[in-house]
C-alpha cells in the first residue's frame, strides 16, 4: 500500500499493558508521573459491558482549546496561568474551574491527556483530527460521521450526517463520496436551510410533475440506459423531496422543547446546537457535529478560554444529562475535541499558541469507560520545548482516537477498501486505546 | 445579507436608466466583434486535428464501437463556455453566434472566449488548484488570490506555458510583488522555521508538472509497482532516493528579507529508511539527467530540465489536465498519475508532441482539442444504445457533473438576458459574486479533487429547489431577471418558451416540450404568466441536463 505522507504511525507507541507502561515510563525517569495506575484501576470497576453505540456526537472546539484551561489544568505551576482546578466525582481527577457543571459528569467520561500530532496549522490539524489522517495531496479521507454512515444502513428520511454551526472545514465524505458530507446548518433557532418550498404546494407539485414527466424524459432520450445510476440526480431529487415532507424534520426544531430544558443548554447557538443534536440522535441520525469557535487565544488566553467555557460548560453537561434522560447515552458516543491544544508557555501577550504535543480529548457514552484518565502532561515541562514529547506520558497519536472510536462502534477499521484512485485504504491506521474501552 | 440587499437596491436604480437591448428581435443585434481565428484554419493545426481524429477512429474501429454523430453548434458552444469560462452562453451571445455562417461559428466563438477575461480567470483557478491547492494558508507569507490573478494575467497574454512554469519553479522575490513565488511559499510550515519545504515542493512538482505521483517514495522504495522509472528499455522501480534527490533541487530555496531567494551551495540531508545516519543527498532528477542545464541555481536547473523539449512528461501533464478541463475527465486517470513509460493513449502523445513543437501554446492546444471529433460528438444517439464503453473510448461525449462554480455561474447567466462578464455592470458582477460564493460553499466544493467522478447529493438538490440563488434570479424583477423580461418583451407564448430554453439549456425545446409549455402559458391569464415563466425557469434549472455537462 502506498502512503503519501510520513505518518505518525511510524513512531506510534507500542501497545503496552498498564503495568509495563507504568514501569517503562518510570524507567525512563519521568518521576513526575502520578496516579495513572490508580485511575486506570478505577476504570476497571466501571466496566459494565454495554452494547455498541449507534450514533456519534462530536463537540468540535474550533481554533484549538487550551488543555490547561479545560481538562488538564496545572494550577500553581509556571505553566498553569490563572486557572484553578476543581474536584470531580472521580477521586484524583481534577479539571479546570470553568467546567463546574461538566465536572459532575466526569465519572461518565474518559479524558485522554496525551494526544499528539504533527500538525500545528488550523486547517491541516482539523483535517487530521476529523479524519485520523494527515492531509494527503492525492486523496481526501472521510471523517468519522461519513465512515459511520457508509458502514451502517438506515431508513432515515433526513440526512444521517449533520454539521451544526460548521466552521470553515466541516466533516466531509472524502473518497467515500459527497453524499457522505455532513449536511450543514446554522443556529437551530433559525429554520434549516433549503428544506421549505418557495411556492405554494399546488404550484410546487406542478413544477415537480413538469420536471419528472416532461423535461427529464427529454434529456434521458438516447443516453445511457441506466442514466440515473450514473448521475444519481433523480435519486437525490426524490430523497430531497422525501426530506422536505418528513416529520423527522421536527427533530431540528428545538423550540419544541420545554423552556427549562432549553435553558439548561444555555441561550447560545452552540447550546441550541447540542440540544438539536440530542433530538436528531433520537430520530436515528448517525452523526452530529456541533462547532463552538473562538478558542484561538494567541492573546489574553485566560479570559478568551473562559469566555468560551461559559458556553461549553452548560451545553456539554446538559447534553450528557439529556442523553441519560432519554436513555440515549449508551447508544451514543461523544467526542469533545479541537484541532490541537495550546502551549504550556504563556506568551508576552498573555496568550497561548498552537500546541499539538500533548493535548486533551474527551470521550464518553457507549462502550467508553467513565471516570478514566489516560496519559499525563508534565506540570513542569522543560522550558526549551526542544523535545516536547518527553513531557508527555503515554503519548497517543490522533489516529488512535479514531481507532478507539471505530472499535467502540464495531466498525472494522482495518479492512482495506478500494478508493476511487485505486489505492487501498483502511479507515484508521491507529491502535485503539484499550484502557478506555469496555469489553464488547 | 444587508450588503446584498443594498447592492440590489442600487442596481435597480442604475438599471432603470440602462435598460438593455431587446434580444427578441434578431435584427437589432450587433455584429460579433471578433473575426474568425486564423489558427483554427491553419494547415498545420488542421493536420494535427486530422491525426488526432484518425487515432480515435482507429480505436473505435478496433473496439467495435460506432461513435455518435456530431452535436449541434450550440451544444458545443455550451461545452466550450462551461469548460473555459465556467458558465453558459448568454442569449445575447447565442443570437450573435447564430448570425454567423455555420463554418465560422465555433472558431469565432472560441476566439470570443479567449478574448474574454472570464477565460483567463477560470482557467487560472483550475491551474492554481493543481499548483497550490485550495488552502488559503498563512496570509502573511502566502497570497493565494495574488497568485491566481497573476496566473490569470499570464493566460490572458497567452504566455508560453514553459516560461510560466519556469517562473513558478525558479522565481525569486516577495510573494506580493512576484506572485509566482507563492508556489514556493505555500509550503512554509507554520510549525517549523518558516522556510520552504523541499519535500512538499518535490511532491507538488512531480504531480503538477510531470503528472506523476511519487509521494509514496518519500517514505520508502516502491514495492507495489506503482512508480516505474528508468527508460523503456530498462524500467526500474522507484526508490526513496529518487524522491529526495528531486527534493534536493529545492534545498537552496530560502525565505529572506528579499522574499524567496537561493542560498547557493546549501545541501540537502536525509536519513533514508534503514540507515543509521542522515546523508548529503545530491540533486538528481528521476529520469533524463542529461537534460539538466549546467549553470544556474538548483531551481533554475530543475526548471530548465522540466521544460526541456525532450521532457515529454511535462507536456503530457498539461495536455491531460487541459483535456480534463474541457471534457470534465482526463485522458489518463487519475489526472496526475500518468505512467512515465507507456503505453500512453495516442491522443495524449499527438497532443503532447504538437504542444512541444509549437512553443507550449495553451490556446493552440485548446483549439486542437475543441476542433477534434471527440469534443464535437453528441452525448446522445437515436441510432444505438450508448454504453459505458462509448464514454470510455470517447465515442460519445462523456456525461460529467458540473462543478459548483459552473452551476452558480450558469444559474446567474441563465437568468439574465445579457452577458455577465467583465464588461457587465460592476454591481451585477458583485451580486453574482456574493451569491455564488455562498452557493459554492453549500453545493460542496470538491477542492483539489475536482476531476473525480461523483453523483449528485441531496444537499445540491435542496439548494437548487429551494435555495436563495435560484429564487432571487428567477422571481419577478423587471430590470434584471430574464423571467420578467421575457414576459414583458415577448408576449408570444411559443417564442417565450423557446427563449427560456435558449437561456437556460442553450437549446430549443423539443416539439413535445414546446407544445406542452406553450399550451401552459396560453391557457394562463396574462396577469399570472409571470408565475408560469418562473416555474419554467425553475424546472429547467432543476433537471439533470442543467447540472451535467453533456
Amino acid at each position: 500500500m502506498t502512503d503519501g505522507t510520513p505518518s505518525g504511525h511510524c513512531g506510534s507507541p507500542e501497545h503496552f499493558s498498564r503495568r509495563t507502561l507504568l514501569q517503562g515510563t518510570l524507567g525512563a525517569g519521568a518521576l513526575w508521573l502520578t496516579h495513572v495506575a490508580e485511575r486506570l484501576a478505577l476504570a476497571d470497576e466501571r466496566s459494565r459491558g454495554r452494547k455498541a453505540p449507534r450514533s456519534v456526537i462530536v463537540l468540535w472546539l474550533n481554533g484549538g482549546p487550551s488543555q490547561l484551561e479545560t481538562f488538564d489544568p496545572h494550577p500553581g505551576t509556571w505553566i498553569g496561568g490563572e486557572t484553578r482546578a476543581i474536584d470531580t466525582p472521580v477521586k484524583g481527577l481534577r479539571i479546570g474551574s470553568g467546567l463546574a457543571r461538566t465536572a459532575e459528569w466526569m465519572d461518565r467520561l474518559a479524558v485522554i491527556r496525551s494526544v499528539t500530532s504533527k500538525e500545528g496549522d488550523h486547517e491541516r490539524a482539523t483535517y487530521n483530527m476529523k479524519t485520523g489522517f494527515r492531509p494527503d495531496p492525492t486523496l481526501v479521507h472521510p471523517s468519522i460521521g461519513a465512515v459511520l454512515c457508509h458502514q451502517k444502513r438506515d431508513d432515515v428520511e433526513i440526512p444521517r450526517h449533520v454539521s451544526i454551526l460548521p466552521g470553515p472545514w466541516p466533516a466531509r465524505g472524502g473518497y467515500l463520496g459527497d453524499e457522505y458530507d455532513a449536511f450543514r446548518m446554522g443556529d437551530p433557532a433559525n429554520p434549516i436551510p433549503d428544506v421549505r418550498r418557495r411556492v405554494p404546494q399546488e404550484r410546487f407539485r406542478r413544477r415537480v410533475d413538469d420536471l419528472l414527466n416532461v423535461v427529464e424524459p427529454a434529456f434521458a432520450r438516447g443516453r445511457l440506459q441506466d442514466l440515473d445510476r450514473h448521475t444519481l440526480h433523480q435519486h437525490s431529487f426524490r430523497a430531497a423531496l422525501r426530506m422536505m415532507s418528513s416529520e423527522q424534520l421536527a427533530a431540528f426544531d428545538v423550540s419544541k422543547e420545554p423552556a427549562s430544558v432549553r435553558a439548561a443548554f444555555g441561550d447560545t447557538p452552540f447550546g441550541r446546537g447540542c440540544l438539536a443534536a440530542v433530538r436528531l440522535i433520537g430520530v436515528g441520525v448517525r452523526c452530529v457535529e456541533v462547532t463552538l469557535s473562538g478558542w484561538d487565544s494567541h492573546a489574553n488566553n485566560h479570559s478568551a478560554q473562559h469566555a468560551r467555557l461559559e458556553t461549553l460548560d452548560p451545553a456539554m453537561s446538559a447534553l450528557i444529562r439529556e442523553l441519560h434522560e432519554r436513555e440515549l447515552f449508551d447508544d451514543t458516543l461523544i467526542l469533545c475535541a479541537g484541532e490541537f491544544g495550546r502551549t504550556p508557555r504563556i506568551n508576552d501577550a498573555g496568550g497561548r499558541d498552537h500546541w499539538p504535543h500533548g493535548f486533551s480529548v474527551v470521550l464518553g457514552g457507549g462502550r467508553i469507560r467513565g471516570g478514566v484518565v489516560y496519559g499525563e502532561t508534565n506540570a513542569n515541562p522543560s522550558r526549551d520545548e526542544h523535545d516536547p514529547l518527553k513531557d508527555v506520558a503515554l503519548p497517543r497519536p490522533v489516529e488512535d482516537i479514531h481507532a478507539t472510536i471505530y472499535r467502540a462502534l464495531e466498525i472494522d477499521y482495518e479492512k482495506e477498501l478500494q478508493t476511487p484512485i485505486g489505492r487501498p485504504m483502511t479507515f484508521s491506521k491507529g491502535t485503539p486505546i484499550g484502557e478506555i474501552l469496555e469489553e464488547a | 445579507m444587508w450588503k446584498k440587499k443594498a447592492l440590489l437596491a442600487v442596481l435597480a436604480a442604475v438599471g432603470l436608466l440602462t435598460i438593455g437591448a431587446n434580444f427578441f428581435n434578431d435584427d437589432r443585434l450587433e455584429e460579433p466583434s471578433v473575426s474568425v481565428v486564423p489558427a483554427w484554419k491553419s494547415t498545420d493545426l488542421r493536420h494535427t486535428v486530422a491525426k488526432l481524429d484518425a487515432a480515435f477512429e482507429e480505436d473505435w474501429k478496433a473496439a467495435g464501437l460506432q461513435p455518435t454523430s456530431r452535436a449541434d453548434d450550440l451544444t458545443i458552444a455550451r461545452r466550450i463556455a462551461l469548460g473555459l469560462m465556467g458558465t453558459i452562453p448568454s442569449l445575447e451571445e447565442i443570437r450573435a453566434l447564430e448570425k454567423l455562417p455555420p463554418e465560422q461559428r465555433l472558431p469565432s466563438w472560441l476566439e470570443h472566449v479567449f478574448s474574454d477575461r472570464r477565460y483567463a480567470d477560470f482557467i487560472a483557478e483550475r491551474l492554481a488548484r493543481c499548483y497550490v491547492g485550495t488552502k488559503e494558508g498563512q496570509f502573511i507569507l502566502y497570497r493565494r488570490r495574488r497568485f491566481v490573478s497573476w496566473l490569470s494575467d499570464q493566460l490572458a497574454a497567452n504566455r508560453p506555458y514553459d516560461s510560466l512554469v519556469r517562473d513558478l519553479v525558479a522565481g525569486n522575490g516577495i510573494w506580493t510583488d512576484e506572485p509566482a513565488v507563492n508556489f514556493i511559499t505555500v509550503t512554509l510550515d507554520a510549525n517549523e522555521e518558516q522556510q520552504p519545504d523541499p519535500v512538499l515542493l518535490a511532491g507538488a512538482t512531480a504531480r503538477a508538472f510531470l503528472g506523476m505521483r511519487i509521494d509514496c517514495l518519500q517514505c520508502h522504495d516502491d514495492r507495489l509497482g506503482t512508480v516505474t522509472l528508468g527508460t523503456p528499455e530498462e524500467p526500474r522501480e522507484g526508490l526513496q532516493q529518487d524522491f529526495h534527490r528531486l527534493a534536493a533541487f529545492y534545498s537552496e530555496t530560502e525565505l529572506s528579507l528579499l522574499g524567496v531567494d537561493d542560498e547557493v551551495g546549501r545541501g540537502y540531508r536525509y536519513k533514508f529508511l534503514g540507515e543509521d545516519h542522515d546523508e548529503l543527498v545530491p540533486p538528481v532528477v528521476p529520469f533524463g539527467q542529461e537534460w539538466v542545464p549546467k549553470g544556474g541555481t538548483r531551481r533554475e536547473q530543475l526548471a530548465g530540465w522540466l521544460t526541456d523539449p525532450r521532457n515529454k512528461p511535462f507536456a503530457r501533464a498539461i495536455v491531460n489536465r487541459m483535456w480534463a478541463i474541457l471534457f470534465g475527465k482526463p485522458l489518463v486517470e487519475p489526472i496526475d498519475d500518468i505512467p512515465l513509460i507507456g503505453p500512453h493513449p495516442r491522443a495524449l502523445e499527438i497532443l503532447a508532441d504538437d504542444f512541444i513543437e509549437h512553443g507550449y501554446d495553451l490556446r493552440r492546444l485548446i483549439t486542437i482539442i475543441v476542433a477534434s471529433r471527440p469534443f464535437q460528438l453528441s452525448s446522445t444517439s437515436d441510432a444505438f444504445t450508448i454504453t459505458d464503453r462509448h464514454q470510455e473510448h470517447w465515442a460519445a461525449f462523456p456525461l460529467v457533473r458540473l462543478r459548483p462554480e459552473q452551476i452558480a455561474g450558469s444559474i446567474v447567466q441563465a437568468c439574465s438576458l445579457t452577458t455577465i462578464d467583465a464588461r457587465s455592470h460592476i454591481l451585477q458582477q458583485l451580486i453574482a459574486y456574493f451569491q455564488s460564493a455562498d452557493f459554492v460553499q453549500r453545493y460542496g466544493d470538491k477542492g483539489e479533487d475536482e476531476f473525480v467522478d461523483r453523483g449528485g447529493t441531496v444537499t445540491q438538490r435542496l439548494l437548487l429547489m429551494n435555495g436563495d440563488l435560484v429564487k432571487e434570479w428567477t422571481e419577478e424583477n423587471a430590470i434584471r431577471n430574464a423571467s420578467s423580461r421575457i414576459r414583458i418583451l415577448c408576449p408570444d407564448p411559443e417564442k417565450a418558451v423557446e427563449v427560456t430554453y435558449l437561456c437556460v439549456l442553450t437549446r430549443r425545446p423539443t416539439p413535445r416540450e414546446a407544445a406542452y409549455f406553450t399550451q401552459r402559458i396560453s391557457e394562463t391569464p396574462k396577469q399570472k404568466r409571470q408565475e408560469v415563466l418562473e416555474d419554467l425557469f425553475w424546472v429547467l434549472i432543476n433537471g439533470t441536463e442543467f447540472s451535467w455537462n453533456h
